[in-house]
This record gives C-alpha cells, structure tokens and sequence, in this order.
C-alpha cells in the first residue's frame, strides 16, 4: 500500500520511494530532495518536510531535533523569471 | 528601491496587534499581506473566543479582525496596508523581495522587520492521501466560511483538537453531515465547550483511531479507520468504513517562518511548538538585531497570544528605531504579564517548556 501513500505532492513522491531511499542508506532530506524532487516544488517542502524526517527518525533511530532540514533559499512561491529581470533592470538605471 | 522604517509580514493578529502598537509609538509601518483582504486565519472564525478580555474574548474572531484594523485606522498614514502582496525573499541586508497580484515584483529595503507569518496546515500520510476530496481542515474552513463553497456532502474529520472540532461543526452548520471525527490520542484535544457542542449535534468523536486508507477511483468515495493501542500502532480487526465525499485533515499546524530561515536567523526545532522556530529574546527579537517575530510563526499556540506577542514585538520594534512612548516599560512588562497569563496552568504547560528551549 505504500506505493499508493503520498509523501510529495508536488513531485508525486510515494512512501514506498522514501522507504527504499533510507534503506538503501539515504539518510538526510537533502539526499533524498536530491533524488525524487521532494522539497523542490511549489510547497518547497511544506507538505514533505516533517513526514520525510520522521521516516528518518523511526529508520535511523535518531531524534527530530538532531536532523536537518533542507537549506531555505528564496523565492518561497514561484515567480515569474521576466518580472525578476525587469525588477534587476529598474535597479541598474 | 523603496526605504522604510518598520516592514510587518502578515495582517493576521500578531502583524495587525504589531501595527497597532509600533504606530502608536510614532514608527511608520508597512504591512504586508499575501491574501486579498487583511486579518490572516481571524477572517474565517465565525466563532466566539473566549480567555480574557484583553484579547477580546467572547467575540468572534471575523469582528476580531474588523475591531483591529478599525483601531490601525486612527494612525492614518504613518500605516499602510498592501494586500495580495506576498514576501518571496528575506536577503542579508534586510532587503525584502515582494510579489503583489502576482504581475509586480520589486524590493523593499527596511530598518527593521517584524515576522508575523503564522502557521501551515501538517499533513498526514495514509494511502491514497492524494484523492480530490481530502483537505486541510483550515482550507475547508477556507472555503466555506470565506468563499462561500460547501466542500461537499459528508465529511470524516481527522483530528479532535480545537481547529479539527470547530470547523466540524461549521461544516454542520453549512448543512454537512459530519459522519466522525477521529484523534489518534486517547483524549480529546479540543476545548471541552467545542468538543459538547459537536456531540450534542450528534456527531460521534472517537479517540484512539486513525484513518488507515482512503478509498476512490476519480475522488474520494470512502475512508476506512481503525483502533490504534496506546503506541499508536493499528489495531487488526477493528476497521470501519464511512462512506464520505471529503475527509478532513486537522493533525495540527507548523510554524510558518522559512523567511527568518532563508535572512540567517538562528533555528530550531522544538516539538513543543510544533516545529522548527526561530530563537527570540523576552521581546520577540530574533539573534539578528531588529529582526521580531510574533504569532504562530515562532511557535503554535491560540490567536490571543498572537496578539499579545504582536503588540510587544510592535512596541519593542519601534522603540529600538527610536520610538520610545513614555510608559515603555510599564507596557512591556503589561504584555509580558498577559503572556504569562495566556501561558499559565496545565494548558500552558507544553508551551513554557518550548519557550524555554527557543529563549535567547
């Protein structure tokens, strides 16, 4: 059933690939993020975040406290790459 | 690019209590609102809260809001509001990056930033959680109570806390019937006001279970629940299944802070309150000077603490940019009082211990 689990809405990223992931030795967030996309899509992470460590949690035995999250970097919603341009032209006038 | 004194991210109550009390300290304030209209999770509460007076209690918290921004009108313009504006970027020199209406984007550079983003709705994992029909209790909330839209026909809560009850019986009230709502913990979380309501209105709350799937081909037609032990473990033979068109999911909220993350504000994560937050002095500044948070993004806890914190993050931001009024350390010390107040006792209890793990 876990194939059927969503994990990722974004990337559509099930609990069984996560499970796999960590069994096979990936044990951060970024690893995975690095993998199937989880954390990189319009939620950044929202929906993913604390399900994903907490797999790592119960797998690696460790704490939620201990583990790290993926690096915050903006923008936090999607924009639109001509409004970033013509804000960077305005600034160079 | 356009300078300012105080910039305030959020018109919920800790950004418009925050408003209220830098402005009538004489700071000049901008508020930053994502959403088309101002007063955050307040707009959709067609409830009364109660707790104390000070934090309007016995009010809705629609005319909450509506008293708020009311109260934010008398500082004319050293206040103004920007709504469908939402703060994409947080850099180092306090350059904040702006997208309204989605078809603007430009920077806003501020002396001093006070973050009153509040909180995100958890998810749970269980299969088919992708299935059209389920949602976020507060989105349900959302729609209804804000757009006007009956989510659909029969719904199963999951969740017994205060949000996962009330919008339970908002839901039957908007002509929903509200076939269970669940708690995976042997109690229920919710005020006990809350929670007879909804049982007198012949709802049925069972604790200790869970929802072990959700069943549907195009969207959800049925979920399946079962018993969980005291581990939380699924417990075999004790399935039922309810036949419903949307299920609910009000497993509790996280704070909602990746701004302060992304500008290099020291974080951590602290179960107590929900997630990862920022580290904050008595005052709500975080390690970096000039830099406040307030409300459910440095923690979860109700809208009436939101608004305490707010009113002493807006005063303290405004006396460090050099507005100082003369009882300044008398109403420090009145909105310390009330949050302790708001903090006391047995409730209190799992937030005193948060706070203590996240003080500077």
């Amino acid at each position: 059933m876990d194939e059927n689990t969503i994990i990722c809405r974004c990337s559509d990223v099930s609990l069984k690939e996560i499970r796999e992931l960590i069994a096979q030795g990936y044990v951060t967030y970024d690893e995975i993020k690095r993998l199937t996309r989880i954390g990189m899509g319009p939620c950044q992470g929202k929906t993913c975040g604390q399900l994903v460590l907490r797999e790592i949690a119960n797998a690696t035995g460790r704490s939620m406290s201990e583990l790290q999250f993926h690096n915050i970097r903006p923008p936090v919603v999607g924009v639109k790459l001509h409004l970033i341009a013509e804000e960077a032209e305005r600034n160079e006038e | 690019m356009r300078e300012l004194e105080l910039l305030i991210i959020g018109s919920g109550p800790a950004g418009l209590c925050a408003a209220i009390s830098a402005a009538a300290s004489g700071a000049r304030v901008l508020i930053l609102e994502r959403s088309f209209a101002p007063g955050g999770q307040l707009i959709k509460q067609t409830h009364m809260f109660f707790g104390s007076e000070r934090q309007y209690a016995s009010h809705r918290g629609v005319d909450i809001a509506g008293i708020l921004l009311k109260k934010l009108e008398e500082y004319g313009d050293r206040v103004e509001l920007m709504c469908n504006a939402t703060a994409v970027g947080f850099y180092e020199d306090n350059v904040v990056t702006v997208l309204k209406d989605e078809k603007e984007y430009f920077k806003i550079k501020a002396k001093s930033v006070i973050c009153a983003t509040g909180a995100y709705e958890k998810s749970l994992a269980f299969p088919n959680n992708d299935l059209p029909g389920i949602y976020g209790a507060g989105a349900v909330q959302t729609l209804m109570n804000v757009y006007g839209v009956k989510p659909g026909d029969r719904v199963l809560m999951v969740g017994a806390g205060n949000i996962g009850v009330i919008v339970s019986y908002q839901l039957l009230q908007a002509g929903v019937e509200v076939a269970a709502v669940l708690d995976a913990a042997p109690k229920i979380g919710a005020y006990l006001v809350h929670a007879s309501k909804l049982a007198r209105m012949g709802a049925p709350i069972l604790c200790s279970h869970t929802v072990k799937e959700a069943i549907g081909t195009d969207c959800l037609e049925a979920a399946v629940v079962c018993r969980v032990d005291e581990r939380f473990q699924p417990v075999p033979g004790t399935e039922q299944r309810f036949d419903v068109d949307v299920m609910c999911i009000s497993v509790g909220l996280s704070p909602l802070n990746e701004l302060l993350a992304m500008r290099g504000v020291e974080m951590k994560y602290v179960p107590q309150l929900s997630g990862s937050v920022p580290l904050r002095t008595e005052n709500c500044e975080t390690c970096i000077p000039g830099i406040y948070v307030a409300g459910d993004a440095s923690g979860i806890e109700e809208a009436s603490s939101a608004m305490a914190e707010g009113y002493l993050a807006g005063l303290c931001a405004a006396a460090a940019l050099g507005h100082v009024p003369e009882d300044y350390e008398a109403r420090r010390q009145e909105y310390l009082r009330q949050l302790e107040g708001l903090r006391s006792g047995p409730v209190g209890e799992r937030i005193r211990a948060g706070m203590k793990l996240s003080a500077l």
